[in-house]
């Protein structure tokens, strides 16, 4: 198999962008910074990029081996996907004076800049990546990758400035300064990039527009917008109630909830991560990994019949996986203490029998929404008790809790392969 | 007399801007105050506030999108209708007839980047605790923008009636059909009932609301073009104005104490 030309030409002009942008690096090293060494080696990266440059210009058709897509195919599934971007995600917190240093955070750049670009040169890989409606993801994994950084380069800065007493960066330029001319340029100034960005955009790219709409045949996978893949994603772990109803309602209640259960009065207007290490940590899981991991998730590696399809696998529709996923009550009732669940509704009748029968799955949430709270206020979250009071108290746990319920659930599916806690199909109350 | 001083000293110029241009300080105060778009602004801002590694510039950015929409948007109207009879064609003639066909993609690209915006946004207001008092009020109108902003993008998805479009709006509101008590499918739906007439089945749902059916249908579409021209950018623009409001009367653009 070869590459197309347009492809390769394609990439050659990919690629002597990130050369462009590693020489500027350099530059910006040697120069600005006054950094000789490291102004060389990124110079020398600039150098291979534009290898990269030469080889696709003349058609050589370089293609990542067969070998190796499907070595990290293999590796790839939805339980590594979730549980690496999990621990990158508690790396990158613990060790944040590590990453952010710009040296390290440009190598983790330009090394999934290559990868990206090596990526591009196998056909399935292509045909999910480069679809019109993609491209907007591509570019929330950048720049939230780029402003996460941004973000914790001057948190850390700003904890170390307070741990010698120094005032925070944002107390140091604290004069004022006229709105004209300072403030409505930079906003002028914003449109126009904004402007010209938007109008390339709309020239390289055509919107999509598919076959005229009909109810007969569906696409397979039909997908939501991008945005809210994430929730459709969660469709595999809760019932539509859950994932479609009561987890977003809770999100946008959680959203606005914040600022009346934060009490602590320290990181205001400036950028710190040790003076609110709990806000910060839990919402960066919440944005970072629960809500843009699982879009990255749900757009890229979901494929027809919502099937986990790795990076470089074709999206086959005949592909069956299979489903042998059990409810609680047939792991206790069954499995443990030998009752067929039927026996339930045949004896109490149509009311009590499918209580009883889900009464290990009613206990174990009771006690996981009820009982859970009083035992933190009393152990590891005593201290917030005391500070926040009863309501605030409750809240936060609350919303934890059902923020917590999407993990909690996925690391059941994958251990014991838990369908429902609680299954009351009868009424629809499946949990 | 050079043609530039004839016409700043005409009385039409002089009818239009009350002041001298912006040269000098006094000027450039007076101009925030006698200009009513620049008067959203303070005449004076803490130079460390509107750093773009502060700021980001993501809401500025976001509010910009939304005017952009609301242009690219209306000059769409111009070339759509929303019935099952002409949405689809209309869309074909704005791809392949009109001239500089990039209207449709500058309104849906833009779109697209609105989203990103003001998620972006929302980030760096969380990060720099800028929610946190006297800003919590203000926090929570951001986070209903935010909401109203995907449900434009939403509803927006339906318009141009292609397989994509509606496949789209069928897995989405299959979601309301869920919905606990008011969804016919949904948890307690079946306890409301009266005798043996139950209150909520596929015909009076939350689902039969949002799509005007029960199913993604003609109704549907005019619902959601409605929706989507007209009611949420009209509530839109009415959050905005206490937003930015409120961003002046809480202190303005934040920062330390």
């Amino acid at each position: 198999m070869t590459l197309d030309k347009g492809l390769q030409n394609g990439l050659a002009f990919f690629y002597l962008l990130v050369a462009l942008l590693n020489f500027g690096f350099a530059a910006y090293s040697m120069v600005g910074a006054k950094r000789r060494i490291a102004g060389f080696l990124w110079a020398g990266v600039g150098v291979l990029f534009l290898l990269h440059t030469v080889g696709y210009f003349s058609h050589q058709g370089w293609m990542l081996s067969a070998a190796l897509r499907e070595f990290i195919d293999g590796l790839t599934g939805p339980v590594t996907y979730t549980m690496v971007s999990i621990v990158a995600f508690a790396l990158l917190l613990y060790f944040r004076k590590f990453f952010v240093q710009p040296d390290v955070a440009w190598t983790i750049l330009q090394l999934s800049l290559l990868a990206g670009g090596w990526a591009m040169t196998d056909p399935n890989f292509r045909e999910i990546v480069a679809k019109e409606d993609n491209v907007p993801i591509s570019m929330l994994i950048y720049s939230v990758a780029f402003f996460t950084w941004l973000a914790l380069y001057r948190a850390v800065q700003n904890d170390e400035r307070l741990a010698r007493g120094e005032p925070v960066l944002e107390k140091v330029d604290d004069e004022k300064v006229l709105v004209w001319p300072d403030l409505v340029y930079t906003e002028l100034i914003c449109m126009i990039l904004a402007t010209f960005v938007l109008i390339i955009w709309a020239v390289l790219l055509k919107a999509p527009l598919e076959q005229p709409a009909t109810s007969a045949k569906a696409p397979n996978p039909s997908k939501a917008p991008w945005y809210f893949l994430g929730l459709q994603e969660m469709l595999v772990y809760y019932d539509p109630w859950m994932a479609g109803v009561v987890l977003p309602t809770m999100i946008i209640i959680g959203l606005i909830a914040i600022p009346y259960i934060d009490f602590n009065r320290g990181g205001n207007g400036y950028y710190s991560f040790v003076e609110r290490k709990f806000a910060v940590s839990i919402f960066l899981f919440g944005f970072v990994v629960l809500w843009v991991t699982l879009i990255v998730l749900g757009t890229f590696l979901r494929g027809p019949n919502w099937n986990f399809f790795a990076f470089f696998e074709y999206w086959d529709p005949h592909k069956v996986l299979p489903l042998n996923n059990v409810n609680l009550s047939q792991l206790v009732w069954l499995n443990v203490f030998h009752i067929p669940l039927d026996d339930f509704k045949v004896r109490f009748g149509d009311f009590l029998g499918p209580i009883l029968r889900e009464l290990p799955g009613i206990i174990v949430v009771g006690l996981y929404m009820l009982a859970l709270p009083p035992l933190l206020a009393r152990t590891f979250m005593k201290s917030y008790f005391l500070r926040m009071g009863f309501v605030r108290f409750i809240t936060l746990v609350t919303l934890i809790q059902f923020m917590a319920a999407l993990p909690i659930k996925m690391v059941l599916r994958w251990v014991i392969n838990l369908k429902y806690i609680v299954a009351i199909p009868e009424i629809f109350f499946n949990i | 007399m050079s043609v530039g001083d004839f016409i700043r000293n005409s009385q039409v110029w002089k009818s239009v801007f009350r002041h001298p241009a912006p040269r000098d300080r006094r000027n450039r105060v007076v101009v925030m105050l006698t200009n009513v778009f620049l008067h959203l602004h303070p005449v004076s801002v803490r130079k460390s506030g509107i750093a773009l590694s502060y700021t980001w510039c993501m809401g500025g950015l976001t509010f910009f999108m939304f005017l952009e929409l609301t242009v690219t948007g209306v000059l769409l109207m111009f070339y759509y209708r929303p019935t099952l009879e002409h949405a689809y064609n209309d869309i074909l003639i704005l791809r392949d007839v009109a001239t500089l066909g990039i209207l449709r993609e500058l309104h849906r690209w833009g779109a697209h980047a609105m989203v990103i915006t003001i998620w972006l946004h929302m980030y760096r207001v969380f990060l720099t605790g800028s929610y946190k008092p006297p800003r919590e009020f203000n926090w929570g109108v951001g986070v209903i923008l935010l909401v109203l902003t995907l449900l434009l993008s939403f509803t927006g998805y339906l318009l141009p009636w292609d397989q994509l479009a509606i496949w789209a709006i069928t897995v989405g509101s299959n979601m309301a059909r869920a919905t606990p008590f008011l969804g016919y499918e949904g948890p307690g739906a079946t306890f409301l009932k009266v005798g043996d007439v139950s209150l909520i089945h596929s015909g009076s749902d939350a689902r039969f609301i949002l799509l005007g059916g029960r199913f993604v249908s003609g109704e549907t579409l005019l619902r959601f073009y409605v929706l989507h021209c007209v009611a949420i950018p009209l509530a839109v623009a009415v959050l905005i104005a206490v937003h930015f409001w409120r961003v002046r009367k809480d202190g303005g653009i934040s920062g330390p104490l």
